[in-house]
């Protein structure tokens, strides 16, 4: 069973390297609209205030080669270019989109399980198992029972043989253990004011 | 056996303070408090090496060990646990090349952990402040060409950009322009309004519900939790895998809601769930208890360096606020964890600027003597609201816990975000994300802003009318803004009072520095043109030149927001450098010192104790702060149970009970332990055994020896009791028997006895009178007599 844990411990490390390395080329990619050069100029004699922005790379940045067309002429240039701020910015607009549509397919599935549970399964089940069934039994295993963990601790040993038996034993606890916590949170208010 | 134990030792104060000396320097701890040094003298017999807390000719039984879901870990024992497993990785490091490598994995996974739990909350916090800025202005409008970018960064690229609104562009269309197909109206306010309020109200619903159903421990800010936990208490599923899923979602749809509530308690609490997780992964620190909790240490100094950019600061806040032991191993960890989750952070770049915080601001302008004044002034503004805001909320909030108002989370959260948004909606100051409210209230007005707070009359035509002098008097603009701001100020002070506590992720960070910035700059302006206008006054004169700047508004919106924040939490120096981590203003340091120690000595004269503490006394968690200081002079065996009118303490004989009576004595008693004594007749201590502890041996035994019945008999002793021939076989509970309890003597001071508490991390000590065992004080006793002590209701204290 050690040596199940240490194959298990390296499958997560892999993939979680795996993880990192599609972040990072993610990161690196880089778009040429990506980059730009922002310079900010205030308002000069009869001149309003303006931004320019070009795409440039860090060298060119500078109010000459991004200031076009120039409002003024020869001598106030120099002037003019002085009280300009100029900026290099860059962002990643991959990072962006993956990072928005990582986040919306989360939080969809998310629902949709939510909408699963609270509203399908009782339906299914009650279609299924009729009227009697309905009362769960998930009531009674209160974390006030001293033997109630100890039972837990000393059940885990025992190994399941059916893969689907273990897939539904734990959501079984899992919806247990979240059922306890709301009790805790919400109806006793014993933590988490 | 460890050196010292039983009772023979323990019947002088002064040898029982040698014996702690000799266990204090075999291991070492770092303690906060000052004057811990119980080292009266450092020589005599060292304890002995061999110290075995499981009997070695037996193999564990598993499950011993392991704690009850809100029970307190035995700190001791835990730490004892993991110098036994390093005593043996080390021994056995000689043999074989297989055997050094696993030393010096174990020896490395420390660190891989803590790089681990970096990585991911650095890659959690970018998510999360992409996610939520992009949410944000989805309430404002939609980008057309380019659906995931927000309102910044769909105007990025495009020249229509004008220096008076650099906002407009075409790509960005609001709600009303793609409703109703025009821009500016009347109907198209209304359209905004109402979209706006769908949006909020559609967001703050989903984040409860998704709280309700997946995680009801991912609400709230956290960190008055972690703090109960890093202390020692256990509270299961807090920080795991689900609770870490959906505060990070619920985070994002509860700040896009407009709520005034920050992200940073929770991103604390999302990095000390990573580093639970990742510690899972190696038993070094999944087995031990105490070993976690250093890594969860290091793993919230990570977090709050990725919420404010600030990694020396998350160290320093780690250390003062949220840790409870903090060794200069975890020091070194903690600072590493920040590094590379900032880094991280970093390189995913969320903001397009290569800084990490929205709210970066380098300015160098000089501050003057005289300034201290309103500095002052302001701290005294921070202690006060600090001191309001936790009675406010804490009243709010135990209503919600004790009456009826509490039955109704989802209506109330719906409720409170509906109230905001109607509110937030017409002030500007308010509609917009609270993070580029204080951004742009801590920048100083140049001549490149163009915000309407920056709208100063110029003073005369010609060439001199665009001089960048700021000194000038406040056009129509400014004056408009600062009404706008005062409306602001009141509704963000009346606003979070409700909205902390409430059951979705919420931090208080943000808010307290908004608030104080606003109140700051509303300083500074006011300054400002004092200055102007009277720049014929004594301080003026001396220190301003007529033409040159010599006010900062933006500075004074800094050192508000920074006494605020201070008035709150009561964080001293980990504040001043997040702060000036956040600003890069080290010229700054002695104003923000100013400011932060003005609000701790004004916010302290109402209350001692911070928000998080508060909060912890309102749950009832056995906290135990190392703060606080003991000054009574009440007696252990003032405190100890049983009292006179109790039950005698429930003891256990060392070799006479039966499986039966033992079981009888567990059922019919609720405490978490038993002492274990020679014999009724001579009361002689032998040890302390766990409740847990002996329901999981009995179980076991029953399970795997054979022979085991009800009148069995049960012994703790090395060798069985000589029994009748005919008895059924005895069990052997040795292994279980922690031999060497701490005890002290029915008079030692309970000033003694609180310390020592607080510095080994005790549940439980023995009381002895001239050698015999007389009572027992357990930690929900200390906190008992302290709370009586100090005429608070004892009890509120719920947990042991």
């Amino acid at each position: 069973m050690l040596a199940g844990l240490a194959s298990v411990r390296e499958k997560i490390i892999i993939k979680l390297t795996k993880l990192v390395n599609l972040t990072i080329s993610v990161l690196a990619k880089r778009n040429s609209e990506d980059i730009r050069c922002k310079c900010i100029c205030p308002p000069y004699k009869d001149v309003e205030g303006q931004i320019y922005k070009q795409n440039v790379s860090l060298k060119d940045c500078n109010c000459l080669h991004v200031v076009e067309p120039m409002p003024v002429e020869g001598k106030d240039v120099e002037a003019y270019c002085l009280r300009c701020e100029c900026k290099y910015e860059e962002r990643s607009s991959g990072t962006i989109k993956v990072t928005i549509i990582m986040y919306l397919s989360i939080l969809g599935m998310l629902l949709l399980y939510m909408v699963y549970l609270t509203l399908l399964e009782p339906m299914l089940k009650r279609r299924l198992f009729g009227h009697s069934q309905l009362i769960q039994s998930d009531d009674d295993v209160g974390d006030q029972q001293p033997f109630a963990n100890a039972h837990n601790v000393l059940s885990r040993s025992h190994s399941r043989p059916n893969m689907l038996n273990k897939v539904e034993h734990a959501q079984q606890r899992w919806r247990r253990q979240v059922q306890e916590q709301r009790k805790s949170v919400f109806d006793r208010h014993v933590v988490l004011s | 056996s460890r050196g010292f134990s039983g009772a023979e030792k323990t019947s002088t104060p002064a040898s029982f303070l040698f014996q702690m000396t000799d266990y204090l320097n075999t291991h070492d701890f770092l303690f906060l408090s000052p004057g811990s040094n119980y080292a009266m003298s450092n020589g005599g017999g060292a304890p002995s090496s061999t110290t075995h807390l499981l009997d070695f000719l037996e193999e564990p039984i598993p499950g011993v060990g392991t704690y009850d879901d809100f029970h307190t870990i035995d700190w001791v024992r835990e730490k004892c646990k993991d110098r036994e497993r390093h005593r043996k990785i080390n021994s056995k490091k000689k043999e074989s090349a297989w055997e050094f490598t696993k030393s010096l994995y174990d020896a490395w996974s420390g660190w891989l952990v803590v790089t681990l739990t970096g990585l991911a909350s650095g890659a959690l916090a970018g998510l999360i402040d992409i996610a939520a800025d992009w949410m944000n202005d989805l309430k404002e409008g939609v980008c057309l060409s380019a659906m995931w970018f927000n309102h910044e960064q769909c105007c990025w690229t495009s020249n229509e950009t004008t220096f008076a609104e650099r906002d407009k562009c075409p790509q960005w269309k609001s709600w009303a322009e793609l409703i109703l197909g025009q821009a500016e109206g009347p109907g198209s306010y209304i359209m905004n309004y109402f979209m706006y309020i769908y949006w909020a109200l559609s967001f703050a619903f989903l984040a409860v519900c998704l709280v309700k159903v997946f995680a009801p421990y991912a609400c709230g800010s956290g960190i008055p939790e972690i703090k109960t936990i890093l202390s020692g208490f256990i509270i299961r599923g807090y920080l795991g895998k689900w609770t870490l899923m959906i505060k990070t979602i619920t985070l994002v749809l509860a700040v896009a809601s407009g709520l005034s509530l920050g992200k940073e308690g929770p991103l604390v609490h999302v990095a000390c769930c990573c580093g639970n997780i990742f510690s899972y992964l190696f038993p070094k620190y999944s087995k031990n208890e105490a070993k976690k909790r250093e890594v969860l240490s290091a793993a919230s100094a990570a977090g709050v360096s990725v919420a404010f950019g600030a990694p020396i600061g998350g160290v320093l806040f780690s250390l003062e606020e949220v840790s409870y032991y903090f060794p200069l191993k975890t020091l070194w960890r903690s600072f590493f964890a920040a590094l590379v989750a900032a880094f991280v952070l970093r390189s995913i770049n969320p903001f397009g600027n290569s800084r990490l915080v929205l709210f970066y601001v380098e300015y160098h302008t000089p501050w003057y003597l005289f300034e201290l004044i309103p500095f002052i002034l302001l701290g005294v503004f921070g202690g006060l609201w600090g001191a309001f805001f936790i009675r406010a909320n804490i009243a709010w909030c135990r209503r919600r816990k004790s009456t009826r108002f509490g039955k109704y989370p989802v209506l109330e959260v719906i409720l409170v975000a509906a109230i905001t948004a109607v509110f937030a909606f017409p002030n500007p100051y308010t509609r917009q994300n609270t993070s580029e409210l204080i951004k742009e209230l801590f920048t100083d007005c140049g001549p490149l802003e163009s915000s309407q707070l920056c709208q100063y009359r110029s003073q005369m035509n010609g060439s001199k009318a665009f001089s960048d002098n700021p000194n000038r008097p406040a056009g129509p603009g400014v004056y408009a803004a600062m009404w706008q701001l005062c409306l602001a100020l009141v509704f963000k002070i009346i606003m979070t009072i409700f909205t902390f506590g409430l059951k979705v992720p919420s931090g208080l960070f943000i808010p307290s520095m908004a608030i104080g910035a606003i109140a700051g700059r509303i300083v500074g302006i006011a300054m400002e043109q004092l200055a102007y206008y009277h720049h014929d006054w004594f301080l003026f004169k001396e220190w301003c030149e007529v033409g040159a700047d010599c006010i900062t508004p933006g500075l004074y919106a800094m050192v508000g927001a920074a006494a605020c924040l201070g008035g709150v939490t009561r964080m001293t120096v980990s504040l001043v450098v997040i702060v000036f981590e956040l600003t890069g203003g080290l010229e700054y340091i002695v104003p923000l010192m100013a400011a932060v120690m003005t609000s701790k000595w004004v916010g302290d004269a109402f209350g001692r104790e911070g928000i998080y503490e508060s909060h912890i006394r309102l749950n009832g968690y056995p906290f135990l702060d190392a703060k606080e200081e003991f000054t009574h002079t009440t007696l252990a065996r003032e405190v100890m149970r049983p009292r006179r009118s109790d039950p005698p303490l429930a003891v256990l004989t060392q070799d006479d009970l039966t499986v039966e009576e033992l079981q009888a004595t567990i059922n019919e008693t609720s405490y978490n332990g038993f002492p274990v004594i020679v014999s009724k007749e001579s009361q002689r201590l032998v040890g302390f055994a766990l409740r847990r502890d002996i329901t999981i041996a009995i179980e076991n035994a029953r399970r795997k020896q054979e022979g085991i019945m009800l009148n069995s008999r049960v012994y703790f002793t090395q060798h069985a009791p000589t029994l009748p021939a005919d008895s059924p076989r005895p069990l052997k509970l040795r292994s279980i028997l922690d031999m060497s309890p701490f005890t002290v003597t029915d008079h030692t001071p309970m000033e003694i006895v609180v310390d020592i508490f607080r510095k080994l991390g005790l549940r439980q000590c023995l009381v002895t009178h001239n050698g015999r065992l007389l009572g027992i004080i357990t930690k929900k006793d200390i906190l008992r007599h302290m709370a009586q002590m100090a005429n608070q209701d004892p009890e509120s204290i719920m947990f042991n």
